[in-house]
């Protein structure tokens, strides 16, 4: 694996917060999808190695939690809450909207291999209802209209790299 | 009536002009003032002012904090860990975030207050993982604590000692669950464990006595060192004290955080009032009054029986605006207070794609490990989806019911019941609803309706 120096100098920070290491396993899967996009093949036994564990210990965590892929997605990843409060305001209709934009289909790269869009569970701010969050930003209230202003703000901001 | 004044105990700075969420404003408003008085006394004291308080948890099931202090094993000679519950997860739920991103210091200090009343070395932080910014703010809030040396080794020249650390989770909304929750700290899959034996107060974190609490809990704490437990008490109502936190969404004019003495205000003075009633044109349906696990209420449906009220037991004839929303009243209709998350739907709403949504919600959180729950919850979310998407046959809601029947009970952790309640409730509810649906699903959706699945 190749991992940045600061990465591997937050692993080996991190491993001290606890009194067994195997508790450090969703910090240093945090901290490789982070660093790499998503978790590339040989994390199990890379974080087996370091953990004192079997790979399969690392894998079954890999699968079992939702924040963690696999695969490598866009560069943006859009995040549209699911869940009740925000189907209640219209949260199915500001997906779609983000797939129209982009092209593309739930869980897909867009074919620019700008963004992924996905449909979450509950995100915690049902009160400004519908919520999405584009990498670590959340967004509040995003009708259609807010959807392809968002958008459009991904898209310029794509093309000043 | 008119619906009583707000009253923000714990929500007092959330969203005041001008205030920050570092150390520095925190200290200008008094913060840490409580600490510095609470690192003085006898640890028993502060249990016992929690105790005598009254408060109850915070993050759903409502278990007095006391007693659950009170059950932690110290005879054992292994270390006591304390893990602030901040996996917020239950759809409706939007409290603690506030805390966390605004006010992070009042969670610190209700933490360490309560860390030295229960001899804790070691307090970990769960935040769920698609709160980043809350993490790292939560950080950057424990670093500055501990060079002020509220936090670490020797606090404030007491000898005592304390570390804490913060942990992110990865999207499952299980790990809210205490034992799911301990799992996934130790690095595993959040499968609950079975209780007994594995009650967190002996066999918790590394199989140490462990309390679990919830943010805002903690903050409650806080108040309770400062102003004392009996002065807590005297807020709300006798078995529901202090302030609860009403976090509503969906279908109402206002929607957001609300916080009032507990048990003083109505839902009907809550959602009329303070939430400014329904969406221009439309009228109330349906409400789930404590999360979305909690069984949804009909508006039009009554409530009889009798209540003590003091020393008497009193009849009560309530509407779904009359209940008073505290812990005991709720209960007594047949919900639950739980987490606070109160979400609104009114006639656009159609009960079945409610339910479908909700559906999928449990179907795709649950951990697995129990066949009733993953199967159940799963085949659940297929026949309501089918329903909506699909075919409609009257008969569906008899074999949704005998499906979430079969769940509660069977299952190592209350998820089972947290899935099958919505189902349950909602036929019972809206039972017509579902017989007819097939017929329903021919005609036009009404103005302003949403897809909801």
């Amino acid at each position: 694996m190749n991992l940045k120096p600061e990465t591997l100098s937050k692993i080996d920070e991190v491993i001290t917060h606890y009194p067994t290491k195997r508790s450090a396993m969703l910090p240093l899967l945090h901290l490789i999808q982070e660093d790499i996009g998503y978790l590339p093949e040989d994390t199990s036994e890379w974080i087996a190695a370091k953990l004192d564990l079997q790979p399969i210990n690392v894998l079954e965590v890999i699968t079992f939690y939702p924040m963690f892929r696999q695969k490598p997605i866009g560069r943006r990843h859009v995040k549209v809450c699911r869940t009740l409060s925000c189907a209640l305001l219209g949260g199915y209709k500001t997906c779609a909207a983000f797939e129209k934009e982009f092209h593309t289909h739930l869980g897909e790269v867009s074919p620019d291999g700008e963004v992924t869009v996905d449909f979450v569970e509950c995100l915690a701010s049902c009160g400004t209802a519908p919520v999405v969050m584009i990498d670590d930003e959340l967004h509040e209230k995003v009708d259609v209209a807010k959807a392809k202003q968002l958008s459009d703000q991904i898209r310029a901001e794509a093309k000043q790299r | 009536m008119p619906a009583p004044a707000q009253r923000r105990i714990i929500f007092q700075h959330i969203d005041e002009p001008g205030y920050t969420n570092d150390i520095g404003c925190y200290v200008r408003n008094g913060g840490y003032e409580v600490l510095k008085k609470a690192v003085g006394r006898k640890p028993e004291e502060l249990i016992d002012e929690v105790k005598k308080s009254g408060l109850r948890g915070r993050g759903g099931a409502g278990f007095p904090c006391g007693v659950k202090w009170g059950l932690v094993d110290r005879k054992s000679g292994k270390p006591i860990y304390l893990i602030v519950n901040a996996d917020e997860s239950e759809p409706g739920t939007f409290k603690d975030r506030y805390i966390m991103h605004q006010d992070p210091h009042q969670l610190i200090e209700g933490t360490m207050i309560s860390c030295f009343a229960n001899n804790v070395k070691q307090a970990y932080i769960y935040i769920r993982g698609e709160m980043p910014h809350g993490a790292r703010i939560l950080e950057k809030a424990i670093a500055e604590a501990r060079a002020a040396n509220f936090v670490g080794p020797n606090i404030l020249g007491t000898g005592y000692s304390c570390e804490i650390f913060v942990h992110r989770g990865a999207g499952a909304y299980i790990c809210g669950e205490e034992t799911g929750l301990i799992e996934s700290l130790e690095g595993k899959r959040a499968n609950p464990r079975i209780k007994p034996p594995y009650f967190p107060a002996v066999l918790g974190l590394y199989q140490c006595p462990t309390i679990v609490n919830n943010v805002e809990t903690l903050c409650h704490v806080k108040y309770i060192a400062e102003h004392g437990g009996e002065a807590y008490s005297k807020i709300g109502t006798p078995g529901n004290t202090g302030t609860r936190i009403f976090c509503v969404s969906g279908h109402v004019q206002r929607p957001g955080y609300y916080e009032f003495p507990a048990g003083t205000i109505t839902m009907g003075q809550l959602l009329n009032e303070v939430c400014g009633g329904p969406l221009p044109g439309r009228t109330f349906k349906a409400v789930i009054p404590g999360g979305s696990s909690a069984k949804i209420l009909r508006f039009g449906e009554r409530f009889k029986g009798k209540r003590k009220v003091g020393a008497e037991m009193l009849d009560y004839d309530w509407g779904v605006e009359d209940v008073p929303m505290d812990f005991d009243s709720l209960g007594m209709i047949g919900t639950m207070g739980g987490s606070g998350g109160v979400i609104v739907m009114d006639d656009t709403v159609n009960m079945v794609e409610a339910l479908a949504n909700i559906n999928a919600f449990y179907s795709h959180e649950s951990c697995g490990q129990c066949t009733p729950c993953r199967e159940g919850s799963l085949w659940m979310k297929k026949i309501s989806s089918r329903m909506v998407h699909g075919l409609a046959r009257p008969e569906d809601a008899a074999l949704l019911k005998s499906v979430a029947d079969q769940i509660p009970g069977r299952t190592i952790c209350a998820f089972g019941e947290a899935c099958s309640w919505p189902t349950q409730s909602f036929i019972a509810k809206f039972g017509d609803e579902f017989k007819q649906y097939s017929e329903t699903k021919k005609t036009a959706k009404p103005e302003g309706a949403h897809e909801l699945v």
